[in-house]
């Protein structure tokens, strides 16, 4: 966050609203330079991507070992066994030819077989996405809107009662490992307290009707939910703060109060637009997490997502899983990071004056 | 300083500039009280880290010569209860207090020399090999850092050594950016111009004038890697990646999973190690804090 531009130097070329129809401009010269942006970190994110792909071939099969091996650990295996498994996975092949095959098959959708369900890993995958979703999303717009909120009342009276609270609380929050939390409110919640399900997303006795099933889901979404926003919570809350914090003294600031407005409004009104732009970006580069930040509140809660599967490939050990997940993660964070940039020639009319 | 610079010789002023510039810092530092709360809590961790082997007997750890029964409840012998082979678990929070640290300690140390090495030559010399480590620490930045790491101990086997090696890869990142912008500052200043002038080499200016220059800001923010490495290494070790020879805090919770200490209700199994966890964390970030408001005067009157 140290290259975003702080909104402070800007809160002195005027009035907020005069900025923003400037930043609408004339709409043909813009086009050609937005193409060009566009085009510039399409071709970051390409290679960005490319490497992903060429480090995971790298990590997996050439530090990672022979497959059959780790396959075959537990029970012995005759060498003819050994080479049919071999031919089986593609694995007789030269490596060069092996890197290939990977590299046209991921880019085509083909991402192999998993070892453990020996089913397509792109079908595992497309089964497994609208857990992941539903617990992450469902976190991450409830950690922004709680982190936005009282970031944006905690930054506009620095050391008063309640920001020293909050910003205690969510400091604590953010130490806390989000292993340990989610155990511990599975602890209170639904062993003592029995308020809640202790794991799973969908309990076997509940009837299959549309209803029943969509509460018996969200009866077990609360736990998961609530520790994942605890612990993302508090990046928020803190980009929100300092993001006020450098607005408070502004000039517009004392002409908006000048004018007879409530302080309520002119924070709502006037402070917290202008302190978006570094708030927003951050949701955008965090999307990315949608995908990819639940892992461990999955692994607590044997929520049955992307991020459970991938700890279970780890023991199997189940390297065509791993890998596709590990390809999958980091290209959801690569493209989160491109949407950002896109959306950062929107949101700040600079960006455009200087390309 | 000027009638100083007269009698003294230029290696004692420099000394006692720098000797000036740190009380000049703790003094800034010591009137942040969260800071000194931080300081003095973690003082209290390390030194019973370093009393661990006094205070607990390798008896108390292994898991033939446990005494107590399965998952006891606190008792009078047993402070805090026992584990699932009934060792005591304030024995085994004590003990894991060492492997935490050391690791967490470790990991950001070799992060910040892979860091200050990439991030202080590409400031330097710039050109392609400059452009060349800005983006590849770029790419690195922008990786999820649980999952590179899984991926890496997944295939790199599980050991102190590859858990160092593998939070050390996912964390060098940031500290090349800060080194690397705070160096193309310094390195335009005019006092840099002037030791070219004298006929300065190369790794005189860095050594020198460049590296005493952004090791302040290094400090601080090795100060913030570290409870995140402690963090990575707690979560690794919970999800059954740490070395399984050793106890740490992430270990001890693992075992508490896989035997069901929570469905057992055994809040005394499970609590100590995460508020240990929780407590080192919360204190390097309390002292992290109050370093970046010292030698960033930008956040100074901000922190809490």
């Amino acid at each position: 966050m140290t290259d975003s531009p702080s909104s402070g130097d800007e809160a002195s070329q005027g009035n907020p609203a005069v900025r923003h129809k400037r930043a609408a401009g004339p709409s043909g010269r813009i086009s050609s330079g937005f193409a060009r942006y566009v085009l510039k970190h399409a071709g970051g994110a390409a290679v960005s991507l490319l490497l992903v792909l060429f480090s995971s071939f790298f990590i997996f099969r050439l530090v990672g070992g022979d497959p059959i091996d780790q396959l075959t650990s537990e029970r012995p295996v005759s060498p003819e066994q050994r080479a049919a498994m071999r031919a089986e996975l593609g694995l007789d092949k030269p490596m060069w030819n092996q890197f290939t095959d990977y590299i046209t098959g991921t880019l085509t959708g083909d991402l192999g077989e998993s070892f453990q369900y020996r089913r397509p890993i792109l079908e595992l995958m497309l089964e497994r996405l609208p857990a992941t979703l539903l617990l992450s999303g469902t976190g991450m717009v409830l950690a922004v809107a709680l982190g936005f909120w009282i970031g944006a009342r905690s930054g506009w009276k620095p050391g008063s009662r309640f920001d020293r609270t909050q910003v205690g609380t969510s400091l604590l929050l953010y130490s806390t490992p989000t292993f340990w939390l989610g155990m511990i409110i599975i602890l209170v919640f639904a062993r003592y307290l029995r308020l809640f399900p202790v794991n799973g997303m969908r309990s076997s006795s509940t009837p299959p009707e549309l209803w029943p099933q969509a509460l018996d889901i969200a009866h077990h979404l609360v736990l998961p939910v609530l520790t994942y926003t605890a612990v993302v919570y508090a990046g928020y809350l803190l980009v929100m703060r300092s993001s006020i914090l450098d607005e408070v003294g502004a000039d517009y600031l004392t002409t908006a109060r000048a004018k007879g407005l409530r302080d309520d409004d002119v924070r709502r009104k006037h402070a917290v637009p202008n302190a978006l732009l570094p708030s927003v970006t951050l949701v955008f580069l965090a999307l990315g997490n949608v995908v990819n930040g639940s892992i461990v509140t999955e692994a607590v809660f044997s929520w049955p997502g992307l991020g459970s599967m991938f700890v279970h490939a780890i023991f199997y050990p189940d390297r065509p899983v791993l890998q596709a997940l590990f390809v999958l993660f980091s290209a959801s964070t690569i493209i989160a990071v491109f949407c950002a940039e896109i959306l950062y020639w929107f949101i700040d009319p600079r960006i455009r004056r200087s390309s | 300083m000027s009638t100083d610079a007269k009698t003294l010789s230029p290696r004692a002023v420099t000394w006692a500039r720098r000797r000036q510039a740190t009380r000049r810092a703790w003094d800034a530092y010591r009137v942040q009280r969260s800071g000194m709360v931080g300081l003095v809590l973690l003082g209290a961790i390390v030194l019973l880290a370093i009393a661990a082997p006094l205070l607990v007997s390798p008896a108390d750890l292994s898991v033939t010569q446990a005494t107590g029964g399965r998952m006891d409840p606190p008792s009078a012998g047993f402070p805090l209860g026992t584990d699932t082979n009934g060792r005591s678990v304030l024995a085994l929070v004590l003990w894991g207090s060492r492997l935490s640290l050391v690791i967490g300690l470790t990991a950001t140390v070799v992060a910040i020399v892979i860091g200050t090495l990439l991030g202080l030559t590409s400031g330097y010399y710039g050109g392609w090999y400059g452009w060349f480590t800005l983006r590849f620490s770029d790419w690195f930045m922008v990786l999820p850092s649980l999952v590179v790491a899984i991926a890496l101990l997944a295939v790199m086997g599980r050991s102190v050594v590859t858990t160092i090696v593998v939070i050390a890869i996912v964390s060098w990142s940031g500290t090349t950016r800060l080194v690397r912008a705070q160096t193309l500052t310094v390195k335009s200043r005019p006092y840099l111009e002037r030791a070219r002038a004298l006929g300065a080499g190369d790794w005189h200016q860095m050594t020198k004038h460049l590296l005493p220059n952004v090791l302040p800001l290094v400090l601080a923010s090795a100060t913030l890697l570290v409870p995140s490495a402690i963090l990575m290494e707690s979560t690794l070790a919970w999800l059954g990646l740490g070395d399984p020879t050793v106890i740490s805090w992430g270990s001890i919770l693992n075992e508490a999973s896989n035997q069901g200490a929570v469905s057992a209700r055994a809040w005394w199994y499970l609590l100590p190690p995460g508020l240990a966890i929780l407590l080192v964390v919360l204190s390097f970030m309390m002292c992290g804090r109050a370093l970046e408001a010292v030698f960033n005067p930008r956040l100074r009157g901000e922190s809490s």
